[in-house]
């Protein structure tokens, strides 16, 4: 019998901890729809079973706080009062105090000490305030037959209520449909089926190494039963994320009338799955994350208003699979996280060095919220710090190997972006070999395998400066020897090579790697702690003949390669900086010329884009020609300038296209293949060409990209056409010190293009190094020169008194910038903004010749020239 | 789980008792009996590249999948005869099973308290980071191998 009522109470528990979790949803549904009958309804069904639960098992405490409360709904669902806020208020304390007695229940037995006095009568006033006499004793009625079956709450209760609903009774339906199942008991069978795949696996292998028609037909049938059932116990553990969602709309709700804000939350995809084991770990992060937002991330009404942003603050869960891993974004539009603030705090905090704060980049310094001991908030407030930091949000994430990464548009909020994997158990895997040894690649990273024969491989894996890339189906693919990023010695030349294409992220790349195996099944199991720190390595697992094999991390092996060098979120944060300051954001002719499958100039050289019809060119005095304009326009094959020797007219197509540069006097037409688009992106070359022709090589629209050096190309193929270098610039020598390869690249082509004798400077260093080792007629600065700003470099030229007489030109990131006075008056003869070709050259040319005539202007010239 | 750790953690307190011994190049050492979970020949191992040196490979140990770090290395002392195949001694840690290849496996010994002094101050450094105290035994000193922090790679790396 003692057993037997344990049982019940039990049965109970269980019950109302359900049911009070869908009260919180609806409570805060209800204060939105105020009228909803139906929730109404509902939510007094859901109070009501819990009192009769109660009485039946003489809790009388819950029963009291309970039955208030269902006199005070009662009312509500008859339309007697209007639903206030206040009301709201008093019935969720009404559900946290029965939840507090239940747990109490769940430990010892016992309701414990707390009366809730002072609850119950506040609901018992609430209830009198405007009550009719009669209405009281309705629920009361209703409890009576109630109490005597409590353990069949859901369909007596429908029988009796005053509008019953379709959806009550298809759940108890349900409910014959489901069974409670311990979790433990599921985790053990988990293991199990780990356990079994293992030994399945063995047996497979066994069974390749015998002809044994018996033993291969049973070892197929355990192969495809082991498969079935594995995937029948990962079902059992998939929860939806909304199952941890479904508490936060009362947190958010919490928060917000505690911290007076208005806070609207959405939440989309909260049907994603996800095992159990997951759920439970990312619980009290999400929590977290979401008080964070409601706390720090979304400001008060009031100052929302002033920023031109509704009042209401918007919260958003996103969840959604992708690549074998779920996706969990927390975003909210308030303030963002202030990266200035965030330093200072953590220079205050001990955690940096004044100086070592102003190196981070933003990025860097957003992550340093993930550091121990760190918080923003100015003030203190109840619902934040509780010793909870993101530090520990990060180590729960990591725990399950997840990652955490926060991103912030000040201003407009800030999103936390959780990557979890789906599973931390069985995934599919493909087997290879490196080196002597075995690995695993998820089959989730695996895009195809390449295998290139015989002689043909040589040729087909082609090298970008240095950069290995495979050209695949029209694309150029990047490529690393899983070889040499794991240190391993190289096997003897093969005949094949075997490349696996792998995608991490949004990037592609190949892996060549020294034999493929097959795809199997695998065990994840963790590594220690002390390979944790191993990127390139996502865990370990065994084989079917008992060894440990190593499972590769995609994102790592990339990264560690170089051929994923520039992260999703690295180019991502690079674009944000670079819109900032207006640098780069380059428009860029894209085109195709020979075996150059893609190559860019800046938009801002190019005059125009023409088409030739083929029997228009002529040619005179070695050069093809055709008349345009009343001109003769020379034309420069691109492909032959690029591949000496290549034949350039046969395979040109007809009309011929024509990219029009105009060099001052002189404008040139250079043939291309085919123009194939227009791209704006923020470029950064990333590796500096030895190739005639070619500036270096970046990353355009995902794509490896050359870039075209102007200057080199046209001067190779008309030198002789104009002349040599023309014009009054000759000779005159020019220092760039620009700490940009690409920006330094395009200045140098512009000044080369008008005659001038160009030497390079990365930093002061190297720009003092080059005043001194060459007599130099103007020195152009960029602003940001590093270490210190170009006005270091001025300062020194300034104490060398054979450098006193040498005109600087300033360069400013964007036209704003040269308006500032300061730069003017700093020293400087002149300053202009780094891409204004025009305007740059001209002020190169007076500054130039005024050094000539020796009358160098003092320190403000521009203004009156 | 939870009890284990709480077991390792009272483990840890103690410092007397019994203790599973073994040698590495001409060093005796113990740990606590308690934490030894077990005593293994060779194993196959998976090598890993780019793991710190002192990580020889990974062992299945009946589907647990266990790391090995080679006490030599560990120790910075010579590297081993290349006949001389080590044994695994499988130790219980808060992170887990880790396996340390030592030379030779030695008795389990009973040690008077009273021996016990700390470390000498002009032990190698790389050794003394890992070491708890010595037993002053009869013919030889007993080092007492601090195990967490043996497994610990972040530990005594710049020394």
């Amino acid at each position: 019998m003692q057993e037997q009522d344990q049982d019940v109470i039990r049965e109970v528990l269980v019950e109302s901890h359900e049911n009070l979790s869908r009260l919180d949803q609806e409570l805060v549904e209800l204060e939105k729809h105020p009228k909803d009958a139906a929730l109404l309804a509902s939510i007094f069904r859901t109070i009501h079973t819990i009192k009769g639960s109660c009485g039946f098992l003489a809790f009388s405490t819950l029963e009291g706080i309970t039955h208030q409360a269902e006199t005070l709904l009662s009312q509500l669902r008859d339309g007697q009062r209007e639903l206030t806020p206040s009301l709201i208020s008093l019935i969720l304390e009404t559900v946290d105090a029965t939840r507090k007695v239940l747990a109490s229940i769940e430990a010892s037995g016992e309701e414990g000490p707390e009366r809730f006095e002072d609850l119950t009568e506040r609901l018992r006033v609430a209830a009198q305030w405007t009550a009719s006499p009669e209405s009281q004793p309705g629920p009361r009625v209703q409890a009576g037959p109630l109490a005597e079956h409590p353990n069949d709450n859901g369909s007596s209760e429908f029988s009796e209520g005053k509008n019953p609903e379709e959806g009550a009774a298809k759940s108890s339906a349900v409910a014959d449909a489901n069974i409670r199942v311990g979790v433990g008991l599921l985790d053990k069978l988990m293991d199990l089926v780990g356990e079994l795949v293992l030994t399945r696996n063995q047996i497979l292998q066994f069974n390749t190494e015998r002809e044994d028609a018996a033993l291969n037909a049973t070892s197929q049938r355990l192969n495809l039963i082991t498969t079935e059932l594995q995937e029948g116990v990962m079902k059992t553990r998939m929860q939806p994320i909304g199952m941890v969602w479904n508490k936060l709309p009362r947190v958010v709700r919490d928060m917000a009338v505690a911290l007076g804000k208005q806070i609207r939350l959405e939440m989309d995809g909260s049907d994603t799955e996800l095992d159990r084991t997951i759920i439970e770990a990312i619980k009290d992060p999400l929590v977290h994350l979401v008080r964070n937002s409601c706390d720090h991330g979304i400001e008060p009404p009031e100052v929302r208003a002033r920023t031109g942003k509704p009042p209401q603050g918007r919260l958003t869960l996103r969840a959604y699979h992708e690549g074998g891993q779920v996706n969990i974004e927390i975003g909210d539009d308030g303030a963002g996280i202030d990266v200035a603030q965030v330093k200072q705090k953590a220079v205050e905090k001990g955690l940096l060095r004044p100086e070592q704060a102003e190196k981070l980049s933003d990025r860097e310094a957003l992550n340093l919220i993930f550091q121990p001991g760190f918080s923003t908030a100015q003030t203190v407030t109840n619902v934040s710090g509780r010793g909870v930091g993101m530090d520990v949000v990060k180590s729960h994430i990591e725990k399950i190997g997840g990652v955490v990464d926060v991103f912030s548009r000040p201003g407009e909020g800030a999103t936390v972006k959780l990557k979890i994997p789906l599973t931390l158990a069985i995934i599919p895997g493909l087997v290879i070999t490196s080196g002597g040894e075995r690995f695993v690649i998820p089959q989730v990273s695996l895009l195809e395998l390449i295998r290139l024969e015989g002689d043909s491989s040589e040729k087909h894996i082609e090298h970008v400066h240095g950069t290995p890339v495979y050209r695949r189906r029209g694309s150029l693919l990047p490529i690393a020897y899983l070889n040499q990023v794991l240190g391993l010695k190289s096997a003897e030349r093969a005949e094949a090579v075997s490349m696996v294409v792998l995608q991490a992220e949004d990037r592609q790349f190949g892996l060549v790697v020294d034999g493929i195996n097959d795809t199997q099944e695998i065990v994840v199991k963790p590594l220690g702690k002390q390979l944790k720190g191993i990127t390139v390595y996502a865990g370990a697992t065994i084989m079917g003949d008992g060894r440990v094999a190593l499972i590769l991390d995609v994102l790592g092996i990339g990264q560690r390669s170089g051929v994923l060098a520039e992260s999703r979120e690295q180019a991502r944060a690079a674009a944000e900086l670079k819109t900032q300051s207006g640098i780069e954001q380059q428009r860029l002719l894209l085109f195709r010329a020979g075996s150059f499958e893609r190559l860019a100039v800046p938009l801002s050289l190019v005059a125009r884009l023409e088409e030739f019809p083929r029997n228009s060119i002529e040619h005179a005095g070695g050069y093809q020609v055709v008349q345009y304009r009343n001109r003769i326009l020379p034309l420069v094959p691109l492909r032959s300038v690029l591949e000496s020797g290549a034949p350039d007219q046969d395979q040109t197509p007809d009309p011929v296209q024509v990219v029009v540069f105009n060099d001052g006097e002189r404008s040139v037409g250079v043939v291309v293949d085919q123009i194939l688009d227009v791209a704006e992106e923020a470029v950064a070359v990333r590796q500096k060409s030895s190739r005639i022709g070619l500036l270096g090589s970046g990353v355009v629209g995902k794509r490896v990209t050359d870039f075209l050096d102007l200057n080199q190309v046209i001067h190779a193929a008309t030198e002789s056409w104009f002349g040599g270098a023309g014009g009054s610039a000759s000779g005159k020598r020019i220092l760039v010190a620009e700490a940009s390869a690409f920006s330094r690249g395009l200045i140098r082509g512009s000044l080369d293009m008008a005659g001038y004798r160009v030497l390079e400077a990365a930093n002061l260093d190297e720009a003092i190094r080059g005043l001194e080792q060459q007599r130099v007629d103007v020195v152009v600065a960029a602003l940001d020169l590093p270490p210190s700003g170009s006005s270091a470099l001025l300062a020194a030229m300034r104490r060398r008194p054979e450098w006193q007489a040498i005109p600087v030109l300033a360069l400013a990131d964007s036209a704003e910038t040269v308006q500032a006075s300061a730069i003017r008056t700093a020293g400087f003869q002149d300053c202009q903004a780094k891409f204004d070709r025009e305007a740059m050259l001209g002020s190169v040319s007076r500054l130039a010749s005024a050094l000539a005539s020796a009358e160098i202007a003092p320190a403000c010239a521009g203004e009156e020239r | 789980m939870a009890t284990d750790t709480a077991v390792l953690k009272s483990e840890l307190a103690q410092t007397s008792g019994q203790f599973s011994t073994f040698f590495v190049g001409d060093l005796f050492f113990g740990v606590d009996v308690l934490r030894v979970q077990e005593v293994l020949r060779f194993q196959q191992m998976t090598r890993v590249p780019q793991a710190p040196q002192v990580i020889e490979g990974l062992i299945n140990l009946r589907g647990q999948i266990v790391t090995a770090i080679d006490m030599r290395r560990r120790l910075r002392l010579p590297a081993r005869a290349g006949d001389q195949t080590p044994m695994n001694m499988v130790v219980r840690t808060e992170d887990g099973a880790v396996s340390l290849l030592v030379d030779e496996i030695g008795d389990v010994l009973d040690v008077d308290a009273a021996t016990y002094e700390r470390p000498p101050e002009n032990i190698d450094p790389a050794a003394r980071e890992l070491i708890r105290g010595v037993y002053k035994l009869k013919d030889r000193l007993l080092l007492v191998l601090d195990a967490e922090r043996t497994v610990d790679l972040a530990i005594g790396r710049e020394a």
